[in-house]
């Protein structure tokens, strides 16, 4: 999933400084798993925005909707009857993606409430972590099911660097080194050898190197 | 050592099967070479050449390219010092093109240290190919006259001595020898390891390398640093990445009357130790900040000067 977390409210509460009446809109997708901006972190925001501007002296009206997904248009399309002259502000608690929907739709001043993070998983609750750098050509088959791409802090494809230590990466004592985890892996899977093939350089351009990255699926293209 | 032949004097000697001495110069944060001409004519007459360390701990230096320039207008031979963090395939090519073209002939290919550790820890990295593309990308266009891409360099392609660097002292430990040959086999000829304190780890990892026959394949040069008092030490031992220092080389500087002397005794013991360990064809001396020390560790360590 999207792993995202809230902004600060003050950043939050001065991008929307003029407005008088805000929508607030959460999204049910991953950034509810990750409890970032479900409908429970709508009401959260809104009431504290609310709460603010109040002390400021300066009322604030809120609308709080939480769609199914702000990534589908689908879903987005269920905000039209909330979006009404007087909303002088869109504030989303989507991923980036979501935030860009909304603002491709309405012509209003759309602003994001969380900063997006990476592309990770639960590790317990209230614990996320990055797995996957998205680099559009997998070679996890190659790397024991360990990507080195965003594990490794300087994405080797050969290594460990001479910085690992104590099974630690050299950045950060907090975090794995990425090749040490590859190396125990391919030992126990009994395939160290693979681990001496030297991998190529990688084609970075189907990475976001090479431009904006479109999916298309003929099947699922409605005639 | 194998390989073809190039312009290198390092390589040369090398191939004679002399014992080579190399050390270290940190270019400046500043845009004078007077330091790097100062420290170049000390180092002139007692070693073989000299490496040009790049933006070494992500911190903004004068270029290595540069630096290497102003040695060679010095009487030595650089070791041009490459990292692939701060610079893609294309600038990578396009300065071991011009490094060659100015008379450079040795390159080093490392990683280099992540930014996190310089002073712009906010900068993007760039890591778009590792250390052991880039030497078989600098074997490529030598040995294949390609560039990356796979097009021909049609004439005067870049004929390096190709370098690389290990670290015995990083984990896991078994893998080290196996990450070496693989640097070995994308085309290094020289490796230079990071500073040895903990001789017993390196007897082991070059046992392990001479079982390999890796010794045999590429010119292993033993890395040694002096230490120059007892904060000097618990700094490497604490805050460089990658290095170990025991603990009993610290509590013997702490003992000393005379800290920086028994850092330079330290020092000429490891050497004149590392010299007897079969495999090792050399010396790299990484007297960070204490250049001027280097003839006198070398002198003491009966590695006469050059002259």
């Amino acid at each position: 999933m999207i792993v995202a977390e809230g902004k600060p409210l003050e950043e939050v509460y001065a991008l929307i400084a003029e407005a008088k009446k805000v929508l607030v809109v959460g999204c049910g997708g991953c950034v509810t798993v990750c409890l970032a901006g479900g409908e429970k972190e709508v009401g959260l925001l809104a009431a504290s925005l609310r709460m603010k501007r109040k002390l400021a002296d300066r009322p604030l009206e809120t609308v709080e909707v939480t769609l199914t997904r702000q990534c589908d248009p689908e879903y987005v399309e269920q905000l039209d009857r909330y979006v009404t002259e007087e909303i002088d502000a869109i504030v989303s608690l989507a991923c980036g993606v979501g935030v860009q929907f909304l603002a491709e739709r309405y012509p209003k001043w759309v602003v994001p409430a969380l900063n997006t993070k990476f592309a990770g998983g639960t590790l317990a609750p209230g614990r996320w972590e990055e797995r996957c750098g998205l680099c559009g050509e997998c070679i996890l088959h190659r790397t024991g099911g360990i990507c080195p791409i965003i594990r490794c802090a300087k994405s080797i494809l050969n290594g460990p660097c001479g910085g690992s230590q104590n099974g630690k990466c050299e950045v950060n004592k907090e975090i794995d080194c990425a090749w040490q985890l590859i190396y125990d892996r391919m030992r126990l899977l009994g395939r160290l050898d693979d681990l001496l093939t030297i991998e190529p350089a990688k084609d970075w351009s189907k990475a976001k190197d090479g431009g904006l990255r479109k999916v298309l699926r003929e099947e699922a293209i409605l005639a | 050592m194998s390989g073809p032949t190039t312009e290198s004097k390092l390589e040369k000697l090398l191939r004679e099967g002399k014992f080579v001495v190399t050390a270290e110069i940190g270019p400046p944060k500043h845009a004078s070479a007077e330091g790097i001409r100062r420290h170049a004519a000390l180092l002139k007459d007692w070693v073989d050449a000299v490496n040009i360390t790049d933006n070494q701990t992500a911190i903004v230096r004068l270029s290595s390219l540069a630096a290497g320039v102003h040695c060679l207008q010095m009487g030595v031979e650089p070791i041009l010092q490459m990292t692939v963090r701060d610079r893609n395939r294309i600038a990578l090519q396009s300065d071991l093109l011009g490094a060659y073209s100015l008379g450079i002939r040795n390159v080093l290919c490392l990683s280099g240290d992540h930014q996190s550790f310089g002073n712009h820890p906010t900068a993007r990295n760039v890591f778009d190919i590792d250390s052991i593309q880039l030497i078989a990308m600098v074997k490529k266009m030598r040995d294949e006259k390609q560039f990356l891409c796979g097009e021909e360099i049609k004439e005067h392609e870049p004929r390096f001595f190709i370098g690389a660097v290990a670290n015995p002292f990083a984990d896991p430990f078994e893998f080290r020898v196996l990450r070496l040959e693989k640097k070995i086999n994308a085309g290094a000829q020289f490796i230079q390891t990071q500073c040895i304190f903990d001789l017993e780890r390196f007897d082991r990892w070059m046992a392990m390398v001479r079982e390999r026959g890796l010794h045999k394949r590429a010119a292993i040069l033993a890395g040694v640093t002096p230490l120059k008092s007892v904060g000097a030490a618990r700094y490497m031992q604490q805050a460089v990445s990658g290095m170990i220092v025991p603990d009993d080389l610290i509590a013997r500087l702490k003992k000393a009357a005379d800290a920086k002397a028994e850092g330079v005794e330290i020092c000429v013991e490891q050497i004149k130790y590392l010299r007897t360990v079969e495999g090792v064809a050399g010396i790299h001396i990484m007297a960070v900040m204490w250049e001027e020390i280097v003839p006198t560790i070398l002198e003491k360590a009966g590695l006469r000067s050059r002259t």
